[in-house]
């Protein structure tokens, strides 16, 4: 497998409520880029004996090299769905990081500078489930991210599905990539492929 | 990959306690027999899934971690490649048992995914607090083997290795991970079948009448007969004399307890197994295991990008202490780092192996929290 | 089945090249327990091979090593841990637990119930002489209220178990007393068990006169066998009792006796179905 862009160390952290899907989209999202774009990646996330509504964390560290430290903790890419996830880790963001919101709930953003869309109402109103909003969000950091390859992405979630939720997850990750396009403009210069600009960050 | 006409490998996104069942599985495990614990569960409920649709797979669900650890050797002794994973409070319920398997030489696998303690301590936090339990946990003098994994893909490997040690040498194995291993996901590859080795353990072919089921062979391992395969043999967990029969008598006493450490020590370098990473010309090396072990390579290159000519030494068997490694590294290091979750129970081995020869520097957190790339760095820098 | 069998008989089944004498005292029940076991493995006609005795911690524990099964001793408490162990990886074998009163009821009494709930196939023995025999007569679960043991010298406070009250409750196949002293019943009761599907157990009331009766007024060893006659009644008559013909009595016979699949019976079954529905 080809791998795109080359990568030093690209951390990515999701967060929201327990319930929202956090972890499944994680999951998903690292066998994308591990299985099915060749890369390096370590997941992790928060255990605890969290209830549903509650807080719920899930963090990928990407790269073309192998990885030794499995642990996140300086963010190329926020995605908070929570206002309480946000006002958490928005300190994590690593200078020049990009944040992403639910821009229902989240309505105090810490920062002018976020891409958001609200995903909840996406998928309640163009999808017509609730629980189809972690696709959607899928398919907005497919085309975010400059290294990943829609296609390939669209497949690997495909695969991890039992085929009765297939094609209407397909159909909210298509939604989520292209409202990202028309909304959040040109995928953020600094991800595409100057590793060395982020080189030097002591953690 | 190799030549195209090969299968491909099949790659997983995997946790490493599934990674932990794809090695058994692959080692030829048909026995699981466990009591839930976090966060060793998903070894077990992914078991669940597996096992029953294998040919002669048996799950099994106890109601306790005794329970487990007598069903696991019940398994054992009919001839089953068995296992069960726990974590600390479940480890310390299972060390009656532990010593049990050690005294009738029942070859299984326990998986001890450690999480802070004592007591019911910090379940879902990563630590590992329960090396020294491992080595001694259970009464009586003994050999144990207890190996660890700091990657997922180690931990398909080291489970397979922890299955063909304890066949091989007739013992239980301890394979030590801890929250984090257990708990990151990473892309794995499932070797072909040619790419591992797997061990059975060795079976009698003399008539039944002449089998001794405790007797001193070449290797110090008896052969070891299914239960109800014709060789019927009394099997106790009182010092036993070969026929398997209960002995007080000082001389058979001392041959069994002899040979039971003979079986592993005599073949130490086949069952010490670290990898080495830059040590070759390391002014300072740091020792570490499992999770901790990935931070401490990161740190290292770290340092040699500040001119610092750091090394790491990983261990993969915790015990027996992989000793001749470490005296290696002490040969031309002039200070050892040992960073752990725990207070400094590997870093005693070090120091005992040291003898004052080099500087041994224990780095030691027991928060819960994994020691960062950062600290460990910071102690290099220092010593 | 009712053939009188001789003594020659045990004798195919003892180990010879174990170094004997035995470790049980004079007028122990256990021996007539092992002999009643023993007779009914003869009269089932299973192979030696296909037996499995699985034994705990204690006079009973020891009995394992005498006979020519496989045998397995295991630690205190714990037999029918390993017993379920060896039945799930090998239904075929005839998996018999030997157990004493403080070995299957008091430390192991966790695995005792669990054992009858999940109804594995296994055949449980429950040698009760309401005493800690081995270390020394302390008291077990067994002990009667009042009695006297190392370890109540003043009289025990607390109540005894009911092991067939017990195992019935926890959902056992099959459950049984009988006694030392009733040995042609016990050869009935214990094939009777062995030929149930899922868990069985038959408790033994077997008579220490060492450490229980020397401390409770029983002069001697044959004083024990006289208390058993007397008082171990017949379940049907017993029932038929009022309360005052029920003290100081016991009911010995079949409590339970059902047929329903045993755990490694229903699991096997599962694989099969399993497997059918891949091909």
């Amino acid at each position: 497998m080809k791998q795109g862009v080359n990568l030093e160390r690209f951390e990515i952290r999701l967060s929201g409520l327990g319930g929202q899907g956090i972890i499944t989209l994680g999951r998903v999202l690292g066998a994308g880029l591990a299985l099915g774009h060749g890369y390096q990646v370590t997941q992790t996330q928060s255990y605890g004996p969290e209830a549903r509504g509650g807080s719920s964390r899930c963090d990928l560290v990407v790269s073309s090299g192998k990885i030794s430290y499995p642990k996140a903790q300086s963010l190329d890419l926020l995605v908070a769905l929570s206002q309480e996830a946000c006002n958490a880790y928005y300190s994590f963001l690593k200078p020049g990081g990009i944040l992403v919101l639910e821009t229902d709930l989240v309505r105090q953003p810490p920062t002018n500078l976020y891409l958001g869309l609200p995903f909840t109402e996406m998928a309640a109103s163009k999808v017509g489930i609730v629980q189809a909003m972690n696709t959607i969000v899928l398919g907005a950091i497919s085309y975010l991210l400059p290294f990943v390859e829609q296609r390939i992405m669209r497949s690997s979630l495909q695969s991890a599905l039992p085929a009765k939720i297939r094609d209407v997850n397909t159909k909210a990750f298509n939604l989520g990539h292209r409202e990202a396009k028309r909304e959040f403009g040109e995928q953020p210069e600094i991800w595409k492929g100057k590793p060395e600009e982020r080189e030097g960050s002591d953690i | 990959m190799a030549a195209g006409r090969k299968k491909k490998r099949k790659e997983l996104f995997a946790l490493g306690n599934e990674a932990v069942v794809e090695g058994a599985l692959l080692a030829g495990c048909s026995f699981y027999g466990g009591y839930p614990i976090t966060p060793s569960s998903e070894i077990m409920e992914v078991m669940a899934q597996r096992l029953p649709k294998n040919d002669n797979g048996v799950f099994l669900q106890m109601e306790d971690e005794i329970a487990s650890m007598g069903a696991v050797i019940g398994a054992s002794l009919a001839g089953c490649k068995a296992m069960t994973a726990t974590s600390g409070p479940g480890f310390s319920l299972m060390q009656e048992h532990l010593g049990y398997a050690c005294m009738v030489e029942a070859p299984l696998v326990l998986v001890n995914v450690m999480r802070g303690g004592p007591s019911t301590g910090l379940p879902t936090s990563p630590a590992q607090g329960d090396v020294q339990q491992a080595r001694w946990g259970t009464h009586g003098d003994h050999s144990m083997i207890v190996l660890s994994a700091s990657n997922v893909q180690e931990c398909l490997e080291m489970t397979i290795t922890a299955f063909n040690m304890a066949e091989k040498y007739r013992t239980p194995v301890v394979l030590l991970l801890d929250e984090i291993t257990a708990h990151t996901r990473e892309k794995i590859t499932i070797p072909r079948e040619d790419e591992y080795e797997v061990f059975n353990r060795v079976v009698p072919t003399m008539p039944p009448e002449w089998y001794k089921p405790f007797e001193e062979t070449v290797r110090g391992v008896p052969p070891m007969p299914p239960i109800g395969s014709g060789y019927r043999f009394h099997v106790t967990g009182l010092t036993h004399d070969p026929n398997g029969f209960p002995t007080s008598r000082p001389e058979e006493v001392a041959d069994l307890m002899e040979r039971m450490f003979r079986k592993i020590d005599q073949f130490l370098p086949q069952v010490s197994l670290y990898e080495e990473y830059l040590c070759a010309d390391a002014d300072v090396c740091v020792v570490a295991y499992g999770s901790v072990a990935r931070s401490a390579e990161y740190a290292v290159e770290q340092a040699r990008e500040r001119g610092v000519k750091a090394g790491l030494l990983k261990l993969k068997t915790l015990f027996p202490y992989p000793r001749a490694a470490t005296e290696k590294v002490m040969g031309h290091a002039r200070a050892l780092v040992v960073p752990e979750m725990n207070m400094g129970q590997i870093s005693r081995e070090v120091k005992r192996v040291n003898n004052g020869r080099a500087t041994v520097r224990a780095l030691n957190r027991v928060d819960g929290q994994i020691i960062t790339p950062s600290e460990i760095l910071k102690a290099i820098m220092q010593v | 089945m009712s053939e009188v069998i001789g003594n020659h008989i045990i004798h195919k089944y003892l180990r010879h090249n174990k170094k004997f004498p035995h470790v049980l005292c004079p007028g122990c029940g256990h021996g007539i327990a092992l002999g009643a076991l023993i007779r009914s493995v003869h009269c089932l006609g299973l192979e030696k091979d296909d037996v499995v005795i699985v034994a705990g911690i204690g006079c009973s524990g020891r009995l394992a090593v005498y006979v020519d099964f496989n045998t397995v001793h295991t630690t205190h408490g714990r037999a029918l841990t390993f017993a379920t162990g060896i039945k799930m990886a090998k239904p075929h074998l005839k998996v018999i637990c030997l157990m004493g009163d403080g070995d299957a009821l008091s430390i192991g009494g966790n695995h005792l119930i669990h054992a009858a709930r999940r109804n594995i196939g296994i055949t449980a023995l429950v040698l009760n002489n309401n005493i800690y025999g081995m270390t020394g007569g302390q008291c077990s679960p067994t002990t009667p209220h009042g009695s006297f043991s190392m370890t109540s010298p003043y009289g025990q406070l607390e109540k005894g178990f009911d092991v067939a009250e017990l195992a019935r409750a926890a959902g056992a196949n099959f459950v049984a007393r009988g006694t030392s002293f009733h040995a042609q019943q016990l050869d009935k009761l214990l094939i009777q068990a062995l030929q149930h599907p899922g868990f069985s157990m038959v408790e033994v009331v077997s008579p220490c006169h060492t450490q229980y009766g020397r401390k409770n007024k029983f002069k001697g060893a044959v004083d024990m066998y006289k208390w058993l006659k007397k008082s171990a009644t017949p379940v049907e008559r017993y029932a038929e009792l009022d309360e005052t013909g029920q003290k100081d009595r016991f009911p010995i016979g079949v409590f339970v006796d059902n047929d329903a699949p045993g755990l490694e019976e229903q699991y096997y079954a599962l694989k099969e179905k399993m497997r059918g529905r891949k091909s």
